[in-house]
């Protein structure tokens, strides 16, 4: 049993289009990273200098990590992971 | 005022919804909110609470409508092309319901005017399309003690919060910083599940039915048509309603 990812739409053209992807346990920003060797470009939209974007909100079982331990987070096996960036759309120009 | 007999019959099956009745509608039509945007949210959000006969509807929009935007934006048509948004909103929101007082204004939200614009309005519903305007009328919300209805769209999946600062996080809580601005892909039937959604929140914060959305993201997945629900804690450090607020 791995860790469940999911990857927002906006994301999915990096992951061939894929919805969920698996992830490594650990902390997350080095399951974020090890992401990013398997789908280039993915890290550097979700984080910079090993901190998570803060328009970009990252939960483990539903709970922000802002408020368990951020980039520190553990992640364990069976853990989902979900990402979910901030969107401006509404209006729509 | 009391309900005429049109309105009785008008509002008829919603009436019909426990612990609504007369009392719940005319506390309906003595309401106030202001929508921010008469655009994809805006649609949806500003049709149903004039059909719902919220009493005084204050729209604001500072753009006209385009080719572009007809697929989503179901207040207006292509024959309002080069009407301000706002103006088009009203003659539509009338059509559809005439007892409800719909004011349009076709200015820009900005920190010299967001207050006057959102006035003395019940609730804000926040259908904006950017960041830097959503920021200002979060703290607008927060220092009015006025509650705000989140909502925001992106291809075929949303997002939706209530906020109610200081009970509930608030939206720089909810995310910090803004994200990169970008015209992004959009299907009509989007914020028409999300602005429904928005509006919902609305009826059931004003006629005291039901709960809701406190403390919570609501977000909508549309390609797989799955809906999850995450907690927000409100940021001790949020520098617009935490422990060391400006």
């Amino acid at each position: 049993m791995a860790v469940k990812v999911r990857i927002p739409t906006p994301l999915q053209r990096l992951t061939d289009g894929k919805e969920e992807v698996e992830g490594k346990p650990g902390k997350l920003i080095d399951l974020i990273m090890d992401l990013d060797s398997r789908y280039p470009g993915l890290a550097e939209r979700v984080s910079e200098n090993g901190k998570i974007r803060r328009f970009v909100n990252i939960y483990v079982n539903e709970e922000d990590v802002r408020f368990l331990n951020a980039e520190e987070t553990e992640v364990k096996d069976g853990d989902e992971v979900s990402i979910v960036p901030a969107i401006a759309g509404g209006r729509g120009i | 005022m009391n309900l005429s007999e049109e309105e009785l019959k008008r509002y008829n099956r919603q009436m019909m919804m426990d612990g609504w009745g007369e009392e719940t509608q005319q506390k309906l039509k003595n309401s106030t909110v202001f929508i921010a945007g008469a655009g994809g949210l805006g649609s949806p959000v500003s049709i149903y609470l004039t059909v719902a006969g919220i009493g005084n509807l204050r729209i604001c929009d500072f753009d006209s409508p385009d080719w572009t935007n007809l697929n989503r934006q179901i207040l207006h048509d292509h024959t309002r092309i080069g009407t301000n948004k706002a103006e088009s909103a009203k003659i539509t929101l009338n059509r559809l319901n005439p007892s409800v007082n719909v004011e349009a204004f076709t200015g820009k939200i900005t920190e010299e005017t967001v207050d006057e614009l959102v006035g003395d309005a019940d609730l804000i519903i926040d259908c904006m399309d950017n960041f830097p305007t959503r920021y200002l009328l979060n703290e607008t919300a927060i220092r009015k003690g006025i509650p705000l209805i989140y909502g925001s769209i992106w291809g075929m999946d949303g997002m939706v919060s209530f906020i109610d600062s200081p009970e509930t996080p608030c939206l720089k809580c909810l995310f910090p910083e803004a994200p990169p601005s970008e015209t992004f892909p959009v299907v009509g039937a989007t914020p028409g599940v999300i602005g429904s959604l928005q509006a919902l929140e609305a009826i059931k914060y004003l006629t005291g039915i039901g709960s809701n959305l406190r403390g919570y993201l609501l977000v909508w997945n549309g390609m797989k048509n799955e809906f999850r629900r995450y907690r927000v804690p409100k940021d001790p450090e949020c520098p617009i309603c935490g422990n060391n607020k400006g």
